[in-house]
């Protein structure tokens, strides 16, 4: 090969879990390591911001983005590597999704601040200080980057072409990303890399078309070893969700709860998930879909625990009765 | 004023960031570690089932989310006030043993070893993991990947995945462990123990036998005198899964125990207008700012805290190897950040005995490992040591086990202020009248690396030294100095998790 392909790997608002994926690749790595030109990955070796601005426009052949935007610096680096990258991956369901921390677009800010600095039980605040942008103390001034209202996926504040989901994507899920980008066949834009199979087609408990009556809370039973857990009455997202995980949850006992996102085409993961869902009720009114419905708690929880800022939803749109309003910065995606 | 700024490198959101202030003269005024990212789990939480805070706030964290598993689960059997089966407990703490040995492994192999190995002296290039196989061998590589290899296989086997498992419930565990299954365990298990002689041998051979590193550990750069908490069994003795937690003061003395239960009685939290982390202290000693020594309520969290916390180890070869560290470093409790990494070593060494009991009692693999509660939830706290700390976890809910309060202490929270003070030591030491040692950069790094701070999980994945930059700015913002250490890009070819 004359060159190699360059490749950026960078984590904006992440647990690291979907780093740790990669090095979880054990001795693939090796291959990832002498198949491309590895020109950014702040988590594993020293590279600066001002290497990348200083990189031509385009000059990144793929660059992958874990880590949902929260905050002014995830912003900023995320257009930056926009610019700079051919093609640009939205790795893991933060990125793609917002994941579990994308729940809290369920608060806002404020609710955060007061909680956390606030009335939690531990904290010791009398004179009532918050983390604040800037701070002047007796020496100079010290900063923290902005922190938004709103959890952003990576598609709401650059465009993005390809989506890698899974909280975190199994190792074999990034290998074959990985194979795609190097063989060139990657599907056309705008896709999620991966089989669009459900979780229930990779699941090798038993469904038997069985209708439930109510739903059970995972603690409240212990389900059959063999048999689905949807048709015994726990929440298992598997029906709506796509698979590449090998149905790892469902083999130990644990219902699906959606990290891998959507199949092609659906545009809301919780209302795919509801309809799933509905499907399996031994209910013949509106009324009886709604009393099974009852039975389990939290349902906006439960379907949109991986995908809320990527939905129809996005947010919570209001706290106290007033509307929440993002700076003009932040509700165009942009650091301020 | 001369200002300056030490940014791990390019992680700016995530990770912490140092900024020192030069008085006139050209020495330490004051300096800051800034921690500047948060996340909310404990907010946006709320309004969700308690059933699912283990799998919630496994996420918080993607190096430790075994921890927060754990912690999670236990607060539900104290939330719903159910007992999990024998079975169900002992499987929750084998399966939390595999964590503690990959996790301490990789710790001691592929950042804290590295630095006593190849000698803090030697260039950064050569202190990290392909350095330490360089010296003593490359068997050990092969070792290092192997051993975290096998745990992780037993901890997707017992929790479903390794990252974020999801297996733990009130009252027990999702699935219990067939009888094949706790063979192979037994047997991954033995392997661990022969790992852990192998790598005591080796701090012997390598750390111990070199008087200048011993020298290193017990230098005043690196000695700060702190409260220091810990898990203990009914012994007195160390424990990660289960048990009171029990604080000594600076001379060693029991200052406090407490059960999870009553940990607000026992912590607060202090907050800074230039961190979104806030600053655990021991509410009855009271905050007095960024200081140690006895009246001040400041307390680390760390392997060799909870060692100096406790009476001994619950299993031979480690309570051989932990007397033999309190001999030669002079008896309890022992103030020297560094020897953190020995205090690892013991741990890794009881994690890996730990298992093997567990593995070898046929109970384990007992078809119930469940209970079912039947309670009406109010409130629960459950505590597990993690490998970075004390890992404090409070749920309140309504009546039908709904979330409405979550408090979380999260373990490298306890050492955010011990780590302040031992970022201001290093920088007291090596700047001095307007000079800036390079070596800065080392010392922070090394008093930054006792405490593996989960701050960046940088520190967890890199084969070798953390990435720092320092900028020196004088008063009009011009730069005066500049150093910064890294990771060479052949490192790639060692990572493993
Ligand atoms: S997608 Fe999951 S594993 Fe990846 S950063 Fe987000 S929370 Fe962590
Ligand atoms: S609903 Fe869940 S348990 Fe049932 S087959 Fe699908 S993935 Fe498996
Ligand atoms: S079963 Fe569902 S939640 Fe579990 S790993 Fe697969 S997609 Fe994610």
């Amino acid at each position: 090969m004359s060159e190699k392909p360059k490749l950026a790997l960078y984590w904006a608002s992440s647990c690291g879990g979907c780093e740790i994926a990669v090095l979880g690749l054990h001795e693939k790595i090796l291959n990832v390591a002498e198949a491309f030109d590895i020109v950014f990955w702040p988590c594993v070796m020293d590279f600066k911001y001002a290497d990348v601005e200083a990189m031509d426009d385009d000059s990144i052949d793929v660059c992958l983005f874990n880590g949902a935007i929260r905050n002014d610096e995830n912003a900023r680096l995320a257009h930056l590597l926009r610019r700079k990258s051919k093609v640009m991956v939205a790795f893991g369901s933060c990125a793609s999704g917002g994941s579990m921390p994308g729940l809290a677009n369920f608060t806002d800010r404020d609710a955060m601040f007061d909680w956390i600095y606030h009335k939690s039980p531990t904290t010791d605040n009398p004179d009532g200080i918050v983390p604040m942008k800037h701070t002047d103390v007796p020496e100079g001034d010290l900063e923290l980057p902005g922190f938004w209202h709103t959890v952003k996926t990576l598609a709401q504040v650059v465009p993005v072409d390809y989506f890698l989901p899974g909280c975190p994507p199994e190792a074999s899920s990034i290998e074959m990303a990985v194979n795609a980008i190097l063989t060139g066949q990657l599907p056309p834009p705008g896709s999620v890399i991966g089989p669009d199979v459900t979780v229930c087609d990779e699941c090798p408990r038993e469904k038997h078309e069985k209708k439930i009556k109510r739903f059970y809370r995972p603690y409240e039973i212990i389900p059959d070893p063999d048999t689905c857990l949807l048709e015994q009455g726990l929440f298992c997202a598997g029906i709506a969700t796509r698979s590449g995980c090998g149905a790892r949850c469902p083999q130990v006992g644990m219902g699906c709860r959606g990290c891998y996102g959507p199949n092609e085409g659906v545009v809301d993961h919780g209302a795919k998930i509801l309809t799933g869902i509905a499907s399996v009720l031994d209910a013949q009114t509106p009324e009886e879909v709604d009393a099974i419905l009852d039975t389990l708690p939290d349902p906006a929880g439960y379907f949109y625990r991986f995908h809320l800022p990527d939905s129809l939803l996005r947010r919570r749109a209001r706290a106290n009765g007033e509307k929440i309003v993002a700076p003009a910065s932040e509700a165009a995606g942009e650091p301020a | 004023m001369t200002r300056i700024s030490i940014d791990p490198i390019t992680r700016l959101e995530g990770h912490g960031k140092i900024e020192i202030f030069l008085d006139q003269q050209g020495n330490v005024d004051n300096c800051y570690f800034q921690v500047p990212e948060l996340r909310g789990f404990e907010v946006f939480c709320v309004g969700r089932p308690a059933e699912e805070m283990p799998r919630l706030t496994s996420r918080i964290c993607g190096v430790c989310p075994e921890a927060h598993h754990m912690a999670a689960a236990k607060a539900l059997d104290d939330l719903y006030r159910v007992e999990p089966p024998l079975a169900g407990k002992k499987l929750r703490e084998m399966f939390y043993m595999a964590f503690y040995v990959t996790d301490h492994t990789t710790h001691f192999y592929a950042l804290g070893g590295p630095d006593f190995v190849v000698g803090p002296g030697a260039p950064p290039a050569e202190r990290n993991i392909l350095g330490v196989i360089a010296k003593v061998g490359l068997e050990i590589g092969g070792q290092v990947i192997a051993t975290r290899k096998r745990n992780h296989q037993v901890i997707e086997m017992i929790g479903g995945r390794t990252i974020h498992p999801v297996a733990a419930l009130p009252g027990g565990m999702s699935q219990p462990i067939t009888e094949e299954q706790r063979q192979q365990i037994i047997e991954i298990a033995r392997q661990n123990v022969e790992f852990g002689q192998f790598t005591i041998q080796l701090f012997h051979d390598v750390v111990l036998a070199n008087t200048d590193y011993v020298d290193l550990i017990t230098s005043p750069g690196y000695t700060q005198k702190t409260y220091y908490m810990g898990l203990v069994d009914e012994n007195n003795h160390v424990n990660f899964y289960d048990g009171k937690v029990r604080v000594v003061d600076p001379d060693g003395h029991e200052f406090c125990k407490y059960a999870p239960g009553e940990y607000t009685e026992h912590i607060a939290e202090h907050v800074e207008p230039w961190s979104y982390l806030k600053f655990p202290y021991l509410k009855n000693v009271g905050w007095k700012g960024f200081v140690d020594g006895k009246d001040s309520g400041i307390y680390c969290a760390t392997p060799l805290s909870r060692l100096n916390a406790a009476d001994g180890m619950a299993t031979p070869l480690a309570q051989a190897e932990y007397e033999r560290m309190y001999e030669t470093l002079g008896g309890k409790p022992v103030h020297h950040t560094l020897a953190a990494h020995w205090a690892r070593v013991i741990e890794l060494q009881y994690a890996a005995e730990r298992m093997l009991q567990l593995a070898e009692d046929p109970e384990v693999a007992d078809p119930v490992v469940r209970a079912i509660p039947t309670a009406t939830p109010t409130e629960g706290i459950g505590i597990v040591e993690a490998p970075r700390g004390t890992l404090t976890h409070h749920f309140k809910t309504d009546p039908d086990g709904i979330l409405t309060e979550v408090n979380l202490i999260v373990g490298t929270t306890n050492n955010n202020a011990p780590i302040y003070i031992s970022i201001r030591k290093a920088a007291e030491a090596l700047i001095q009248n307007g000079n800036v040692n390079d070596g800065i950069l080392n010392m922070i790094e090394m008093a930054f690396r006792s405490y593996d701070p989960c701050l960046s999980c940088a520190t967890h994945s890199l084969p070798g030294q953390m990435p720092l930059e320092l900028v020196v700015r004088d008063s009009r913002g011009a730069v005066t100095h500049h150093a910064s250490q890294y990771v060479p890009p052949e490192l790639l070819e060692q990572f493993d998790r």
